[in-house]
């Protein structure tokens, strides 16, 4: 399948020793950057904290729940973005927002358990519809249900609130600490974003993870070993739903404000950008791209400006950037830092493709 | 072998037809549901309303204007959707770029409109523009692709991108509408009864004159091509690679054309779909995801790589939508959305899908 040159596993035909070096040398890697992000508050100003890593955290926990589908499942899904804000506009409906005559305010432990239970929901029927049609079908199905999920926020008043969304939608007061502040709504996302990538990596490698990667593989031969093809691909769905719902919350808390332009068109798109950009072939690489596009957005403006440029043309930019990305380096940032890395070590390194 | 086609075309269409009797002797009662809903329907559109109906569905001018509304919008979104469904059908390319080609042939047209003062042929400056950019998107990126449907798709995504900025750029951000020629403006009667006066007097229905004739230059756009791919040489060659494209460059048919013919059709009549969207509504920033999304439904619910699916699906779709409008404002799409639900529950592969 053509997702084989997206998503294909770099582990083939390495030297083994070559592979526990580079998992120590990423590990050390990580292992930095967890020092870094759990010691930042201490010297980065409010803004970076919360504007610019924790929105990167966020979206990179959305992109990782695409991540999940497209790499391992080898289902590209453009309704992750959509998950998260069914989960966002449900928390901003059953919690609080500035609408009493639409929100409902339950106490957090009820509202943000709704809103994922009906979030995942939402994911799992995306999953079960597109399920069933094979490859390129799922980016249609999705990029559809994502669509209709848009209009319908934009037209509907009575429960979304149409064009203007919901705003002051607080994150809780809970266990003795004010969530709002940025500090500890920073270690908020922190946590809920390294959990779902270790969870991710830990999924990826027990039985279901393996049988979906074979599933991605060659689902004729999977099915005739006897697995259930479709099942396990719904299962990933409700999976992924989860993240993205967890994810979705968290945007809704950082944001303080949902609308319909959360989810819409340019969003959609931009998650899968950041996937893409990031790599689908690791679950760090969903990070790695939402650092790369949430720094794009926020400087390339007045950087644009400063060399004489339109700071408009901020779209053209990214589409560039992902054009030249798809088109030299498939498998993302993480695949040209692979291809970097192995070509420091000499001729004994891989050949990139 | 262009004969063996045709033989073989034959024998399928006369299977076909025996399908259907076959279809109606199996399930007799289903055919009978079907022939009483298509009789009331034709009741319901020609008729005079009694006063009962008009307590649920409202009065009859809304429900046939929504009707005629449906209809006539189904025909803008075949002409978009046709050659979204070629392409895939033929390439297996997700031309996600495909409503920045509906705009840019809207603004196309827009401007040639201004310098010639002729809207027949803004048409060919679109068809043209458009069919230039889909030659040039195959020939110096997806041909060098093939076979990476993934990849293709990312592709368009990123050029449509940039080609909905650039031409935010250059157009700006305002609704821009396409003046509907003189001899088109007005309404034309309609042999439908709207309603009946008090004083006895019958009201017709008037219908714009411009929606009409554009309807009918869609439905034999739509029965060109359908004669195109099934009485014509290169017809047979785009049915064949749809089917098994292959066995086609096997058997030495010069594929890689018949794809940049395909293209530049499809993307043509995108473009020229962008000013008949520009006439019927107007064009604007945000029309291009508008007429994608459009064109996704409508394929997934027709069926892909099929030109009746399109127009099937585009009609559904069409009447769908404006109903949704006149009836549920806050849940129109919803409809839309249910639509594609059951269809893709039943028929994966869409209604007149073949897999």
């Amino acid at each position: 399948m053509a997702l084989a040159q997206l998503t294909d596993s770099h582990e083939t035909g390495v030297q083994r020793s070559d592979v526990l070096s580079r998992f120590a040398t990423r590990h050390g890697v990580l292992l930095v950057v967890g020092v870094v992000l759990v010691i930042l508050p201490a010297v980065a100003g409010e803004f970076i904290l919360d504007q610019v890593v924790g929105w990167s955290l966020i979206l990179g926990m959305i992109a990782l729940s695409l991540m999940f589908l497209g790499g391992y499942g080898g289902m590209v899904s453009l309704a992750q973005m959509t998950v998260a804000g069914v989960a966002g506009y449900m928390v901003a409906v059953f919690g609080a927002s500035s609408l009493p005559t639409i929100s409902l305010f339950w106490p957090w432990w009820i509202a943000a358990p709704i809103a994922i239970a009906i979030a995942v929901a939402f994911g799992t029927l995306a999953g079960a519809l597109s399920a069933r049609t094979e490859g390129i079908y799922t980016i249609m199905i999705t990029l559809a249900i994502a669509a209709a999920f848009f209009y319908l926020t934009l037209q509907n008043w009575p429960v979304f609130n149409g064009f203007n969304g919901f705003t002051t939608i607080p994150a809780p007061k809970a266990f003795g600490i004010n969530w709002r502040h940025p500090i500890p709504l920073y270690y908020l996302i922190l946590f809920f974003a390294a959990l779902s990538y270790v969870v991710v990596v830990y999924v990826a490698r027990t039985p279901f993870g393996l049988a979906l990667q074979g599933v991605r593989d060659n689902p004729r031969r999977m099915e005739a070993i006897g697995y259930n093809v479709t099942a396990h691909r719904v299962a990933a769905w409700a999976f992924a739903a989860l993240i993205a719902a967890v994810g979705g919350i968290l945007m809704v808390w950082l944001n303080n404000q949902i609308a319909p332009f959360t989810v819409g068109f340019e969003a959609t798109i931009d998650l899968l950008v950041v996937a893409v950009v990031g790599g689908l072939g690791h679950p760090i690489g969903a990070f790695i791209g939402a650092i790369v596009y949430v720094i794009l957005r926020t400087f390339a403006l007045d950087t644009l400006v400063d060399i004489g440029l339109d700071g408009r043309r901020f779209q053209t930019l990214i589409g560039l950037g992902f054009l030249v990305i798809v088109l030299f380096s498939p498998d993302g940032v993480i695949g040209l830092w692979r291809r970097w890395a192995a070509r420091g070590r000499g001729p004994g390194g891989r050949n990139a493709p | 072998m262009a004969t063996a086609f045709g033989n073989e075309e034959t024998v399928h269409s006369a299977g076909r037809g025996d399908a259907l009797t076959r279809w109606i002797g199996r399930h007799p009662v289903a055919a009978l549901v079907i022939a009483v809903a298509v009789i009331f329907a034709l009741w319901l559109v020609l008729a005079p309303w009694p006063a009962g109906f008009s307590a649920v569905f409202g009065r009859k001018r809304l429900f046939v204007n929504a009707l005629f509304n449906g209809i006539t919008l189904g025909g803008l979104y075949f002409l978009v959707a046709t050659g979204f469904t070629l392409i895939f059908g033929l390439m297996r390319n997700v031309n996600l770029a495909h409503g920045s080609l509906y705009l840019f042939g809207g603004y196309m047209g827009y401007e040639a409109t201004q310098w010639t003062g002729s809207w027949l042929f803004s048409y060919v400056v679109a068809f043209v523009c458009c069919a230039v950019v889909g030659i040039a998107m195959q020939f110096f990126i997806f041909r060098r692709m093939e076979g990476q449907d993934l990849r293709q798709t990312l592709v368009t995504l990123g050029l449509s991108i940039i080609f909905s900025d650039l031409m935010v750029w250059v157009w700006g951000g305002n609704a821009i509408q396409i003046d509907t020629p003189d001899y088109l403006l007005g309404p034309t009667p309609t042999p439908i009864v709207v309603a009946i006066r008090s004083s006895g007097a019958v009201v017709f229905l008037q219908y714009p004159r411009v929606r009409l004739v554009i309807f009918l230059a869609a439905v034999l756009i739509g029965v060109g091509l359908w004669l195109a791919l099934h009485r014509t040489r290169i017809g047979v060659m785009i049915r064949a690679g749809v089917d098994d494209r292959d066995m086609l460059s096997v058997l030495g048919y010069r594929v890689q054309l018949l794809f940049v013919l395909v293209f530049a059709v499809g993307a043509g009549l995108a473009g020229m779909a962008g000013i008949v969207g520009g006439t019927f509504q107007s064009i604007s920033l945000g029309e291009d995801s508008h007429f994608l999304l459009a064109s996704l439904q409508v394929v997934i619910v027709g069926g892909m790589g099929s030109i009746p699916g399109a127009a099937l699906g585009a009609l559904i779709i069409g009447c769908a939508e404006q109903f949704g409008q006149t009836y549920f404002q806050n849940y129109a799409t919803m409809l839309t959305f249910v639509i594609m639900v059951i269809v893709l529950a039943i028929r994966p592969q869409g209604l007149l899908g073949r897999h």
